[in-house]
Formats: C-alpha cells, structure tokens, sequence
C-alpha cells in the first residue's frame, strides 16, 4: 500500500503540482529569454521605426525587486476561467501573461466526429454570447463548399438576427464591464433587456442560448406569426434605454477615472496582433467586416461603423454602446425589407423535408432518413470563411475530404487572439486597471479554449 | 489571381481556391520569405495560423508540383487597404513537421502558433516560447492529430496521484 494523498495546506508541494502549468505560467526573469521577456512586457513592435522604447523596458530587473502574482482562473472579474499570471512592481504591473485552457473541451476535434447537420450546435456553443454568429460563420463555409444558394429571406432572417445577438452580446458586455467597475445597476439594466432578446429568441427558434438556429442551407424555422411587432418593440426599448446608460456611465467620474485613457491600443500595435473587432476599430482603423468585406446583405442596408481615437478603454466602451445603436438600425431595416419565400434552400440533399410530407412520400422519407443518420456529403475543398461577431473576426476553415462530416474544422476565435493584447495592455498600469482592462478586452473564455 | 510581389521567392506555385479565395504553396524553405513579401505589400494583419493533419486524406486536390506531406501549415493573410485575402498553405512534413515561425513579422501568431504546435506538434522555429497553450504542460500527445483517438485517453494528470 502507498501511502494515502492528503491534500493540505501543510502539504503545499503536493497542491503546487496539482496546479502546476509547468512552462505556461510566467517564469522568473532569470529563466525567460529576451524574446520572450520582450512579448510578456508587450514590446509588440519589431518593424523599422517602431521599435519599443528601450527605457521603458527594464529589462534588468532583480527577480527579489518584484513579485509574480496569480489572478483567477476563477477569478470573478476574468470572466470565465481566465488564468493571469502579473508581475508587479508595488502597484505596477510590469509584465503578464495569459494562462488559458481551462475551459479547452476538444470542440474541433468533437467538430470532427460529428456530421455537417449537427456540427452547428457544436460551434453555437464556442462563444456562447453570440451563438447566431458562431452558426453563421460555420454555415456560410459549409455553403461555399456546397456551393449552394441561400434563399433571399433566410439572408435577410439571417441578418436580423445576428444583429439581435449582436445588441445582446454588447448588452452583455455592459452589463459585466459595470459590474467590474462597481456601478451593479448597470448589470441589473444590460441583463434585463438581453431578455428581451433571449425571449425572442425562445418563441422563434424554441431555445434562448446554443439556439442552432442558423443551419448550413438557411435557418431551422421561419419568423414567429407577429414578429414584426415584437422586434419593434425590442429596438424601440433599447434604443431609448441606450441614452439611459449613456446618462448613467458616459459622465459618470468614477466611470470616466477608470476608463478615459487607461491602457491605449495604437493602431499599428493592434494590426500586428491581428486584433479585430471593437479593440481595433477603437484604434482608429476603420475595419468591419460588414463594410468592407460585406457578405449576407450588409451592402444593401444602412449603418455607421464607428470608430474610436486614442484606443482606450473608454473608447471601446463608446464604440459598444454606439454600435447597439447600429444595430438598432440595421434590425429596423430588416423589418422593412425582409422578403418573403422560403427560409431555407430547397435542396433535398441538404434541407430535410416538412414534417407532413414524410407520411405521404417515399422519397421525403428516405431523404430524411439519409439527413439524420448519415448527413450530407460535401464535395472536397477547403475553404475560410469569416463573419464579423460582436468581439471581431470569427473566422471558419473547413477541410472536406467528400464524407459527411467534416475532415478539419478550425474556428478563427476573435477573442483568443484580441486576448494576447492584455500583455500590452497592461504594462505600466495599475493592479486595479487590469479589472478594466480584461473586461473591455472582452473574452469569452468557450470561445478562446474552444 | 493575383500577381505576387517581386520581392517573392521565385517559384512559388498560386492557384484559385473556391469563391474568392487565392491561395499560395509556398516550399518550408520559401514560406518566410513569402510571407515577409506579403507584408511589404500590404498585407498587414496575419488573421489565422492553424495546422491540419492529412494523414487519412492523402489524396487531396493540390497543384501539381506541390508534394503533399502529412502535416499542413495554413496561414490566412489580410489585407485592410487592398480588401484582400490570401492563404498560404505549406507542407510542413512527415515525422518531424517544422515551420519557421512568423512571430518576428507579426507578433501576433504568437498564441496560433503555439495552438498548433500543442494541436499538432508542429514545431516553428524561432518562436519565443514554444509551450503547450491549451493542454495541460504534461499532457501526452497532440490530440488533433488523426492518430489520436478520441475519448480513450484516462483524464488523469502524472502529478497528481491518489483520487481527486
């Protein structure tokens, strides 16, 4: 007999190497390279001319004149299972890295066992704020391989939609960021209206989170009896409310000491990490996939794309708030000129036929049989396709190899990449700042595990 | 089609994907240099770097002269002033899969990298920190490869002996 693991305080070697990351977490100075040590004080420019100031780096740093702190993974305001891992001069941070995958579940690899027909519910579940956008990005590669056509209404349901979730998204976004500030009557108000949305979403697609609603070939039902007044009521509610917030946060001074100027992002910084989304457009750059490289019908309806100056927090903050706004606006295009037809293609091979032809029609049954159990076969290719999510690019690469189910299937997730910001982020601000900072970064940890 | 720039390495085969889609196949030898003549020209975010895994999909539709390996390396340019996109896909090898890492020209490859390497064990060289980012530091394997099964593997940590 061996003898018995007790877990104690008084045993702390054995909760060390519970716990251990080994070489994932941050090191001592003494054992990190100079590259590496470069990219965790966030010294992202190489390029001629825009060199990091040597200065502001210290690189020679006695490891007994600092202290290695660990933040989370179950940290409340990191949320998820964000891991921090900072170096902290006093107050200061000096240096961080993110620790992730405590959340790494195999989805791309659950996305290579399951069929085309189910692999939606497996990405709606990777960010699980934006669920429509993640089956969207996935449905529209399946597409491109199918090389089918979508028809017009399940891209206009489509559409609307998205924008739903996108409102919902930042709804939830402030709700959280008002809650790491303190300001808990923020989060009372952002959830509150979300469930105005997750209530719509409920009476369309029969579910308010993971709705699998967008499927490769149009969407699973069509738009609830009615559902002009209800989205009516939507826009008008949380538009007037946007200005509620506005008066709540935008002059608030505590809102303002935390998030004016704290933690500004350059633009070229955020190009070179591949930053997308509201972090990149805070920057100044005028990047949304919407606008410039439209798919569904972005092209055909009216928006803004807004735009931030200095890249801080507040801007962030501005440009969410603003594009509910947007949204608003595209979501009452949609009301106006959604048309009418079918919701989803009319292929056999790829749609499942009504329920009421299945007792009446062989072949309705057999093609219904051949969907559920074997799924459909997609031609080989291979093909990357990305939306614009409310965190920024969600991208989808689909390998084929002819079979049912898919060969490869990687999810581009925007927020694991804008995450490898915070080391930037950080350097020089605050203990207290990097609360802000995490949260209008914006992470969704299902979806940066995946 | 695009007409690469001329600072590109000689030789580097381009075809025309599905949609819009340009891909280049760049030799392991040539994919740095391809890349760096990229973004001289314009291509200023890289958006994606994941691998993939050909083992039981051999016979995939390439150019000819592309040797097919096992391993495949895909990057996915961007290019916010022309709206462009292209692909890079190199053949990273067999048994030993290596890439040289795009970390010095855009930093941000930094963490797709790693997931590639952790997904797949395919090593960039001069990466800065070449860990594992997803799995935990002593896992066995790299389970996106399609000699990993799926669901056979004792979720049980070396270090951590005795019941949870």
């Amino acid at each position: 007999m061996s003898e018995p693991t007790i877990r104690s305080a008084e045993r702390i070697e054995l909760l060390t190497a519970e716990t251990s990351e080994g070489a994932q977490e941050l090191q001592r100075r003494s054992e990190t390279a100079s590259n590496e040590l470069g990219r965790e004080v966030g010294a992202v420019l190489r390029l001629p001319g825009l060199t990091l100031d040597p200065e502001s780096v210290d690189f020679d740093r006695k490891d007994d004149e600092t202290m290695i702190i660990n933040m989370g993974p179950s940290h409340p305001s990191t949320h998820g299972v964000l891991r921090l891992m900072l170096e902290l001069d006093g107050e200061y941070v000096l240096r961080t890295k993110p620790v992730i995958g405590y959340l790494h579940t195999g989805m791309e690899k659950t996305g290579e066992q399951l069929s085309y027909v189910q692999g939606a519910t497996n990405v709606t579940r990777m960010d699980y704020l934006s669920p429509v956008i993640n089956e969207l990005g996935y449905s529209m590669a399946v597409e491109k391989l199918l090389d089918i056509e979508v028809p017009e209404r399940a891209t206009w349901i489509r559409m609307m939609m998205s924008e739903l979730n996108r409102i919902s998204s930042h709804l939830v976004w402030m709700a959280t960021n008002g809650m790491d500030l303190g300001a808990s009557s923020m989060m009372i108000y952002g959830l509150r209206e979300r469930e105005l949305i997750l209530a719509f979403f409920e009476k369309t697609a029969g579910l308010r989170l993971n709705l699998n609603y967008v499927r490769p070939g149009g969407v699973a039902a069509d738009l609830p009896d009615g559902w002009q007044d209800d989205v009516l009521v939507i826009c008008d509610t949380i538009y007037a409310r946007t200005f509620e917030y506005d008066e709540l946060l935008t002059g608030q001074p505590i809102f303002r000491g935390r998030m004016v100027g704290v933690a500004p992002l350059a633009a070229e910084e955020a190009l070179a990490l591949g930053v997308t989304g509201p972090l990149l457009r805070s920057t100044g750059v005028p990047w949304d996939l919407r606008r410039t490289m439209p798919y569904l019908a972005y092209d055909r309806v009216e928006f803004d794309v807004i735009v931030g100056t200095y890249g801080d927090n507040f801007d962030r903050y501005a440009i969410r708030l603003n594009e509910i706004r947007e949204s608003i606006r595209i979501v009452r295009q949609c009301i106006d000129m959604m048309p009418a037809g079918d919701y989803r293609s009319q292929d056999p091979k790829v749609t499942p036929p009504p329920r009421a032809r299945i007792g009446e029609s062989m072949e309705a049954l057999i093609h219904h049989f051949k969907l559920f159990t074997e799924g459909f076969h997609v031609p080989q290719g291979e093909v990357y396709s990305a939306v614009e999510s409310p965190r920024g690019e969600l991208g989808c690469y689909l390998v084929s190899d002819g079979g049912p189910k898919p060969y490869r299937i990687h999810v581009r997730a925007p927020s694991f990449v804008n995450l490898q910001a915070v080391s930037l982020l950080m350097r020089g601000g605050s203990m207290s700042d990097t609360i802000t900072v995490i949260s209008t970064i914006d992470p969704i940890m299902g979806e940066v595990d995946r | 089609m695009i007409s690469l720039s001329p600072t590109a390495p000689p030789g580097v085969i381009v075809s025309e994907g599905l949609a819009t889609d340009v891909m280049c196949f760049p030799t392991r030898e040539q994919y740095f240099a391809l890349v760096k003549s990229f973004k001289d020209d314009d291509f200023e975010m890289c958006v994606d770097v994941c691998g993939v895994d050909y083992l039981e999909h051999r016979e995939r539709s390439l150019p000819e002269d592309v040797v097919a390996t096992r391993f495949e390396v895909v990057t996915n340019l961007l290019s916010l002033s022309k709206r462009r996109r292209v692909r890079i896909r190199v053949q990273a090898g067999d048994d030993a899969p290596e890439v040289e890492s795009l970390f010095s020209l855009y930093p941000g490859t930094e963490a797709m990298e790693r997931e590639a390497f952790d997904m797949f064990g395919i090593l960039f060289t001069n990466h800065p920190d070449l860990t594992r980012i997803l799995m935990p530091e002593e896992w066995e394997g790299h389970p996106l490869r399609k000699d990993y099964g799926v669901g056979n593997v004792p979720v049980q940590f070396k270090e951590a002996p005795g019941p949870r």
